[in-house]
């Protein structure tokens, strides 16, 4: 695969596509060759959509050979996470229950790439839902990390990671709730952006956790991070939760270096639990910094350590929510009624025969029966768990103590970030504690599973921006990920930060999947 | 507070989820160490402290009463597992 | 069958009503709220509940819902937010409802009704909240077996939803309530509160206060039953009086009191006339309210509240004091001009103004006129009948160009002709006779009768009388007053 075009960033894609040296329909046909030829292994596409990727192409390159005006993605491969509507296109959040399902709108950010003349060569694979730090929670299929492929690629974008990780695409969007983006992100080698919450429409974003969920780009480099999140970011009047403030424009801006840069680094981040490998790559990122002429200044965030814990009161309270709409009846799966009616006919036979009235009186009614059976049949375990766990935190007599104080401690959480950011101007920090895991190593133990979310989950609930960078790799051979983390609506420092890193620290490579 | 079975069961019939026998007892023990971790946030004090609802703060972002073009109806039916040609279709369970 | 048995207490009512606002979209997106559509054809995304869209709020539905809350004397608070009220059901397609769970848009009002014994009671209003309609259940043979068939056309209708406090005593009580609150929304164009197309909805709350038996004195409550289904005001009535005695048959048997038994809620059955139990499992509801996170709070400020109270258009009770004070009608009068609209209201005193006359205005407007709209079942618009017409009319009457007598068919051929009085007074011959003319007539009709004339010089006046119908016969216009004391006064000269 020498100097395939599947191997360029998107930048460097657009300038030879602009200079005429290649074709968009080059560019598509390498980056759908190079899935051909990995993606048995790696995973990362539930499907691909060659033919519309093609003609997308093929329109792009009539229109620039003459000379109309093109969008800032045009003819440039992106890959997006099946949790994005796509008009007419399967949208299954790699879920059974959607797993026929054809919105007939545009998600927003959907849209927004159409506008800007990017092509749309397939859908990533996820999370169910985006439920999940492992991608092994997806109803179709397992995504392998494409620099151990025992390994996973993190989740829940982890085919948004695993696809530009392996040179599948160059540009990919992914979503992040409590760390979707970054832990994949991190774990697979690349770079991922959540942005500010408010800063990208979530229209047509199928909701896990309204408050938290972002929508955000991973590709290879900073400057591919800033010219996919300018395609997409800015105000939506469909989303009420958007922010009105103008999103200028990053890419322009990436290369410039922040003079007198304040990075913050906090004591609390390097607790026990965080591997060795990673502490080190960490403070090597960090001392980077320092002898780019950046001042580094200890700030602490006492109320971070409570992250995880407030987390998974408010998303899955959300979640419970925001999953009651799959009912099976005015779209998605649906149990075989037939059957669904004999077994409760048996049910309440062998009852009245027993004599039982309170046995009889508790067995459902058809309708309740259709609603359980179908979500059930329908919905993961993860999915399944979360819903539990919601609903259980916002029954009657339980709201207060888990919901509410959650929100309270959320509140706390952000005025720690809101105090530390009148000292420095960015915080470095991990993104894991630990390289990629095993595929099958945590699955079975779903608090270790969450507790790996301790380092990203308080950008979503502070609503702060974030990026994850590669910053070196473990002795197996593991990328490892550097977390910088900015002040609301700050994305232009934060990505002028990150590309200071990325100038010393060097180019992100693509996985040699040999 | 320890999750008993009978939390699940009435949680499970709450979200309209159907555990089988084991399930219940797996999800016991699971939701019960979760919960036990949540617990940790009761000893924060958070006295005063205004819950957060949104990670934006906004009020009164509003729309002009105007209508907007509907979708046709085979588009609003498309996805609909069983449908008639009017509407989206329940096999017969209401009342019930 | 509610055997009329005396209950030996007190029926306790508390209403809700839901009211459709008179939006032109829906509460969070744009479809059409338009009544009869095709099933299905006023749906998008967002009302369909689908996938990853987004509620947009209506600003109109605010200000509606603030002008009522005025109107009601409400408080209206600065800050309201929306929550989730999360239950399944195939018309709810989000699996939640979007609705205001502990800081409703307006609060703590009252709206005061007339009673039998005439003195006016002030009934508290609780609350009066705003949220999202649901879908409808059609059953259409096409679907066949007993399948349903869901509409979502109405899914997402902005609803106002008016808690009373439980302080109605009596079925008569609640109609009144229902009455005054639809005439009120109606004078302010909030809602059409057209309870077959479903813009009003009912529920009520009833229990009783007993003699408690334990402790002399004491009054005991019976469990609080919440009525569903009320499609009319008299179903409204007719559920109450069951429910009453249901309850009071119950309290006799069983004894047992409220908290000894959930809140039940029953089903009115229109056509048997009683209340059936809702099945528990439907009904057990833990409903997990919960702040929507799609959804920005919305505050109100002191001022803008200020500002929708001075565009306040007169409100019912208003209109009723001022045809009191300003045009000297009867409190009956007013009220029943009142209470038939605000379009008729406007019509009575456009006809009282040109006719120069209220009393009469009132007069031929609340018989007259409503007579000939229940009879032919027209509204005023359709009657060719306008203001200045009938005004007109009145005018002469009251001017002595139109004879009492002939006020009536004049009325009538005004209608049927749809002509103004001086047509139809020409059409009938009708014409103002003159005093000499009468003079005339009557001399010569004492002439003709000295009988009489000597009769009434004996002191029988009454005598007069046969002269009037002759009188008629010369001229059909004569007014038999006129004529009588004419004749008496002419015997008194002679
Ligand atoms: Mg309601
Ligand atoms: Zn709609």
């Amino acid at each position: 695969m020498a100097d395939s075009p599947a191997d360029l960033t998107a930048a460097r894609l657009l300038e030879r596509l602009n200079a005429g040296e290649l074709t968009s329909v080059e560019a598509t046909q390498a980056c759908l060759d190079r899935v051909s030829a990995t993606d048995d292994k790696v995973g990362a596409f539930l499907r691909t959509t060659p033919e519309r990727a093609l003609e997308q192409a093929a329109a792009v390159d009539r229109r620039r050979a003459a000379g109309e005006p093109l969008g800032a993605l045009a003819g440039a491969p992106v890959a997006v996470k099946d949790v994005l509507c796509d008009e007419g296109e399967l949208t299954t959040c790699a879920s059974k229950m959607l797993a026929d399902f054809r919105p007939p709108y545009d998600a927003t950010v959907v849209a927004r790439l159409k506008a800007a003349d990017a092509v749309l060569i397939g859908r990533t694979n996820m999370d169910e839902f985006a439920m999940g730090g492992s991608t092994e929670n997806s109803a179709f299929q397992k995504t392998h990390n494409p620099w151990d492929l025992e390994r996973s690629p993190g989740g829940s974008s982890g085919g948004a990671a695993a696809c530009v990780a392996a040179g599948q695409a160059p540009l990919s969007i992914g979503t992040d709730t409590g760390g979707s983006i970054r832990q994949p992100a991190a774990l697979c080698g690349v770079v991922g952006l959540k942005p500010t919450y408010g800063r990208v429409s979530r229209y047509g974003l199928v909701a896990f956790a309204s408050s938290l969920d972002q929508v955000g780009p991973l590709a290879r480099s900073v400057e591919d991070v800033a010219l996919l999140y300018d395609a997409i970011a800015g105000h939506d009047p469909r989303d009420t939760t958007s922010t009105n403030e103008p999103a200028e424009p990053t890419a322009p801006e990436v290369d410039r270096p922040l003079e007198g840069l304040r990075v913050g680094v906090v004591p609390e981040h390097y607790a026990e639990g965080l591997s060795d490998e990673v502490r080190q790559a960490v403070e090597k990122a960090i001392d980077g910094y320092r002898e780019a002429g950046a001042e580094t200044v200890e700030v602490h965030l006492p109320h971070a350590k409570h992250g995880v814990a407030t987390y998974y009161v408010i998303a899955p309270s959300e979640a419970s929510s925001n999953l009651a709409r799959y009912d099976g009846v005015h779209y998605g799966y649906r149990t075989e009624p037939a059957a669904m009616h004999a077994r409760l006919a048996a049910e309440r036979k062998e009852a009245t025969e027993a004599g039982d009235q309170a046995a009889a009186d508790k067995i459902d009614t058809a309708l309740v029966r259709l609603y359980r059976q179908s979500r059930s049949e329908a919905l993961g375990p993860e999915v399944q768990r979360r819903i539990m766990l919601g609903a259980y935190a916002l029954s009657a007599g339980y709201y207060d103590a888990y919901y509410k104080k959650a929100l309270q401690v959320r509140r706390l959480i952000r005025q720690d970030y809101d105090r530390a950011f009148e000292k420095v101007d960015v915080i470095a920090g991990p993104v894991t504690a630990a390289p990629a895991f095993k595929l099958g190593e945590l699955i079975d133990d779903p608090l270790a599973m969450y507790l790996v979310d301790l380092y990203t989950v308080t950008a979503n609930l502070a609503g702060l921006p974030a990026i994850s960078l590669p910053c070196g790799v473990s002795s197996a051979g593991l990328p490892i990920g550097l977390q910088l983390m900015a002040p609301p609506l700050e994305e232009t420092r934060l990505l002028r930060a990150a590309r200071m890193h990325e100038a010393t620290h060097g180019p992100t490579a693509i996985a040699p999947l040999s | 507070m320890a999750i008993q079975r009978t939390d699940v069961e009435r949680v499970a019939l709450l979200a309209r989820l159907e555990p089988t026998g084991e399930e219940i007892d797996r999800l016991s023990g699971e939701l019960a160490a979760i919960v036990d971790y949540v617990d940790s946030l009761s000893a924060i004090d958070t006295a005063g402290v205004e819950p957060m609802v949104h990670a934006i703060e906004q009020t009164n972002v509003l729309r002009a009463d105007e209508v907007r073009k509907s979708l046709p109806r085979d588009a609003a039916l498309a996805n609909a597992p069983l449908k008639s040609d009017s509407g989206f279709r329940v096999p017969a369970v209401l009342g019930d | 069958m509610s055997d009329n048995q005396t209950i030996a207490g007190q029926t306790i009512i508390g209403l809700e009503v839901h009211v459709q606002l008179a939006t032109k979209s829906k509460l969070f997106c744009g479809c059409a709220t338009t009544f009869g559509a095709e099933p299905n054809t006023q749906t998008c995304p967002v009302c369909l509940g689908l996938p990853g869209s987004l509620p947009v709020l209506n600003e109109r539905a605010i200000d509606l819902a603030v002008e009522t809350g005025v109107a009601l004397n409400c408080t209206i608070p600065d800050f309201t937010k929306w929550d989730r009220k999360q239950y399944f059901y195939p018309d709810l397609p989000k699996g939640y409802q979007t609705s205001q769970f502990d800081l409703p848009i307006t609060e703590h009002g009252w709206l005061e009704i007339a009673t039998e014994d005439d003195e006016p009671k002030r009934i508290r209003i609780t609350r009066a909240h705003l949220e999202e309609d649901a879908g409808k259940s059609l059953h259409d043979e096409s679907a066949g077996g007993g399948d349903s068939v869901i509409d979502l056309n109405r899914a997402g209708t902005p609803l106002l939803e008016i808690v009373s406090e439980p302080d109605l005593r009596s079925s008569a009580e609640a109609r009144a309530y229902l009455t005054e609150l639809r005439l009120l929304l109606t004078f302010l164009g909030v809602s059409d509160c057209n309870m077959q197309e479903g813009s009003l909805r009912v529920d009520a709350n009833v229990n009783l206060h007993v003699e408690d038996p334990k402790a002399a004195g004491e009054t005991a409550a019976t469990p609080i039953v919440e009525i569903k289904n009320l499609n009319s005001f008299r179903a409204v009535e007719r559920a109450i009086e069951y429910e009453a005695s249901r309850q009071w048959r119950e309290w006799q048997e069983t004894g047992r009191r409220i908290g000894q038994a959930p809140k039940q809620t029953r089903g009115w059955d229109d056509s048997a006339e009683v209340t059936r139990a809702q099945r528990e499992k439907e009904e057990s509801a833990d409903y997990r309210y919960f702040p929507c996170p799609d959804l920005a709070p919305v505050v109100v400020t002191a001022d803008e509240v200020e500002r929708v109270r001075a565009k306040m258009p007169e409100l019912p009770a208003a209109l009723r004091l001022r045809l009191q004070t300003d045009h000297g009608l009867s409190a009956y009068d007013a009220d029943v001009i009142t209470s038939a609209g605000r379009e008729m209201a406007d019509y009575f005193l456009a006809v009282a103004t040109s006719g120069g006359d209220a009393k009469q205005a009132a007069n031929w407007v609340t018989q007259h006129v409503s007579r000939v709209m229940n009879a032919t079942g027209k509204t005023l618009a359709e009657l060719a009948l306008p203001a200045e017409r009938l005004g007109g009319m009145i005018a002469k009457l009251v001017g002595g160009d139109l004879p009492s007598a002939r006020a009536r068919d004049v009325f009538d051929t005004m209608l049927e002709d749809g002509v103004d009085a001086d047509a139809a007074m020409d059409k009938l011959g009708i014409a103002a006779v003159d005093e000499s003319e009468l003079v005339t007539i009557c001399r010569e009709l004492l002439d003709a009768n000295p009988k009489i004339v000597a009769d009434v010089q004996g002191g029988k006046q009454q005598a007069v009388g046969a002269l009037i119908g002759q009188a008629k016969k010369k001229n059909p216009n004569a007014d038999p007053g006129r004529v009588r004391a004419i004749c008496l006064e002419l015997i008194a000269e002679s």
